[in-house]
């Protein structure tokens, strides 16, 4: 493959990234490597929040005055614009919430008050995000549940070999990550949802970390529910969307009560809006929703997921040979398919000294446990360092990476010479 | 190599979480507590021997950053066999010397004691590594007053 025209569109749209321009104050330049805990923003997706805060901004649903229907019509216009992102059949079935841990817990204590019974079971895997971990876990100890965790292959993939066993007459639900957080690997959720179709279990994904690197559409891929992270789809923060496919909406009681979530309200009896209304109490994040439509146009007219697909693969296959070159390095699950998410570890260096030493060269990493702390226990480690990248990212900076790797290992195995103090 | 983190990772600092003095378990301690960290996942687990009004043997164990091992080791160098008066002086000190906002002047601590605390003086420019060296002290301290809260978390100091 010839990679020129590729670099060149990276470059191009690199561009379109002002934070990326700045020099760290070690005077080097800015390496963004945190891209899986939130993804920097677009020049269009910054001025667009300016320009809705200083020319459309009122409150949305309950005017009759110009700015409130102009920011009712562009607040609906952006949950056709998730709608048709996700395939979604009607915009009924998208609902904004404040982020995918939001949405989790929605989705969880709906099921939880209009589904679960006593004793019921919850399928999910070790590679799971403490979101999709905890609020089912809040569920089951109040009902009780019982979560069973998937186990990981040997390369750090769910193993789906395990699902029959699994399988119980209780199984009522499978609640899986797509893509890993700590790890990059990816879930066979084909099969899963195929599995679980055959057996009538709703399928809730998560999706935050796919769905920056691959396009996802539900109707080929039939969920029931799906979660993801406006800001880490280079949109702004405080928003996140579910998709719950119909009827569920029908189905699952609010999550909240407030405004703007009901027909009529009397001391008596209070009747709920239909959804998406019924789960979105109170003013929601309206700015922020119709910016994560801007950053959806964003990705799928400017960068494109083909884009995405073609050169992230291109900076994958460069990153891990980076890093199988620098000694005493291991790399934590290295299953393909995957996102150009990786976890390691240096022998000696504790990531948390890592980390200092890396942006001491102007280099963004994430280290710790990436609250991923079940999924540490299964790697025997209680952190890691974790490089993720974006379709911004540079080979030249990988090249950096790995400089600076080799860097820190001289660093920190350094001779003493003053050995044995006192 | 920037200057900063020289000053940062010093030869003392380097060396203790290389060779960390006082490692491992007490059999049966008189003290103990578990310090944890929840934000890295940084663990310290101190036991303890006190005899009347001293420390008379420590050790401690765990996973945990060069910063939070050394300064366990320094820490369990320094307060072995000393009177628990002095050791609350030593905590106060590093506490300052970290988090106050005018760093502290050590003349109320014995000099053969001040290169060791003043080692993780550059500490305090490294915001988020603050309580990767406070860890282990706040943990000493749980273990020395607060029987009943063995599990310290650098999040509800």
């Amino acid at each position: 493959m010839n990679p020129t025209p590729l670099l060149e569109k990276a470059r191009q749209l690199r561009a379109d990234f002002p934070i990326l321009s700045q020099t760290h104050p070690s005077g080097r330049p800015l390496i963004y490597f945190d891209n899986a805990a939130t993804a920097q923003k677009p020049r269009v997706v910054i001025e667009r929040l300016s320009t809705f805060l200083a020319t459309q901004n009122a409150n949305i649903h309950r005017g009759v005055h110009w700015l409130s229907q102009e920011a009712t019509h562009l607040y609906e216009k952006a949950r056709e614009t998730v709608q048709h992102f996700l395939g979604a059949a009607s915009p009924e079935e998208i609902i904004f919430v404040r982020g995918a841990t939001e949405g989790i817990n929605l989705i969880a204590q709906g099921l939880r008050r209009a589904y679960f019974q006593p004793g019921d079971e919850i399928i999910l895997s070790t590679l799971e995000h403490h979101a999709n971990i905890v609020p089912w876990q809040l569920v089951a100890e109040e009902l009780p549940l019982r979560l069973k965790p998937l186990p990981l292959t040997s390369e750090g993939a769910v193993d789906i070999s395990a699902l029959p066993d699994f399988l119980s007459p209780r199984t009522r639900l499978i609640a899986i990550t797509h893509t890993s957080n700590g790890l990059g690997t990816r879930t066979p959720i084909e099969e899963i949802v195929a599995f679980a179709k055959a057996h009538d279990i709703p399928v809730l994904l998560d999706a935050c970390q796919s769905i920056v690197h691959e396009a996802i559409d539900v109707q080929k891929l039939p969920v029931d529910f799906l979660v993801f992270s406006g800001h880490k789809l280079y949109g702004p923060t405080g928003i996140g969307v579910v998709y719950m496919r119909h009827p569920w909406g029908r189905k699952l009681p609010p999550y909240q009560g407030g405004g703007d979530m009901i027909v009529r309200v009397t001391w008596e009896k209070t009747r709920y809006a239909p959804p998406p209304a019924k789960f979105e109490a109170g003013t929601p994040a309206i700015a922020e929703a119709i910016v994560l439509a801007t950053a959806i146009h964003y990705i799928t007219d400017t960068v494109g997921y083909d884009f995405i697909q073609t050169y992230e693969a291109y900076l994958t296959d460069l990153a891990e040979t980076l890093l199988r070159n620098v000694p005493g390095l291991t790399l934590y699950g290295t299953a393909r398919p995957r996102g150009p998410i990786w976890s390691f570890n240096i022998e000696g260096i504790h990531p948390h000294d890592l980390g200092t030493f890396l942006d001491s060269w102007g280099i963004a990493v994430r280290v710790g446990h990436h609250c991923n702390q079940p999924l540490m226990d299964a790697l025997g480690v209680p952190a890691t360092a974790r490089l993720s990248l974006a379709f911004y990212n540079l080979p030249e900076e990988l090249q950096t990476l790995q400089e600076a790797l080799l860097a820190a290992v001289e660093f920190f195995h350094k001779p003493l010479p003053s050995l044995r103090h006192e | 190599m920037s200057s900063e983190l020289e000053s940062l990772y010093q030869e003392i600092i380097l060396e203790h979480s290389r060779y960390p003095r006082n490692y491992g378990r007490l059999p049966q301690p008189t003290h103990h507590a578990e310090g944890y960290n929840p934000l890295c996942g940084d663990q310290v687990h101190l036991t303890l021997q006190v005899d009347g009004e001293a420390i008379r043997d420590i050790r401690f164990e765990g996973q945990s950053c060069a910063i939070c091992k050394a300064s366990a080791s320094v820490m369990t160098s320094l307060v072995k066999g000393l009177p628990l008066s002095e050791v609350e002086q030593l905590y106060e000190a590093f506490h300052a010397l970290l988090t106050a906002e005018e760093p502290p002047t050590f003349s109320h601590i014995a000099p053969k004691y001040q290169d060791y605390l003043l080692a993780f003086g550059a500490v305090r420019n490294y915001p988020m590594r603050v309580k990767c060296a406070t860890l282990p002290w706040h943990t000493l301290h749980a273990a020395l007053h607060e029987s009943h809260h063995e599990l310290v978390s650098t999040e509800n100091l």
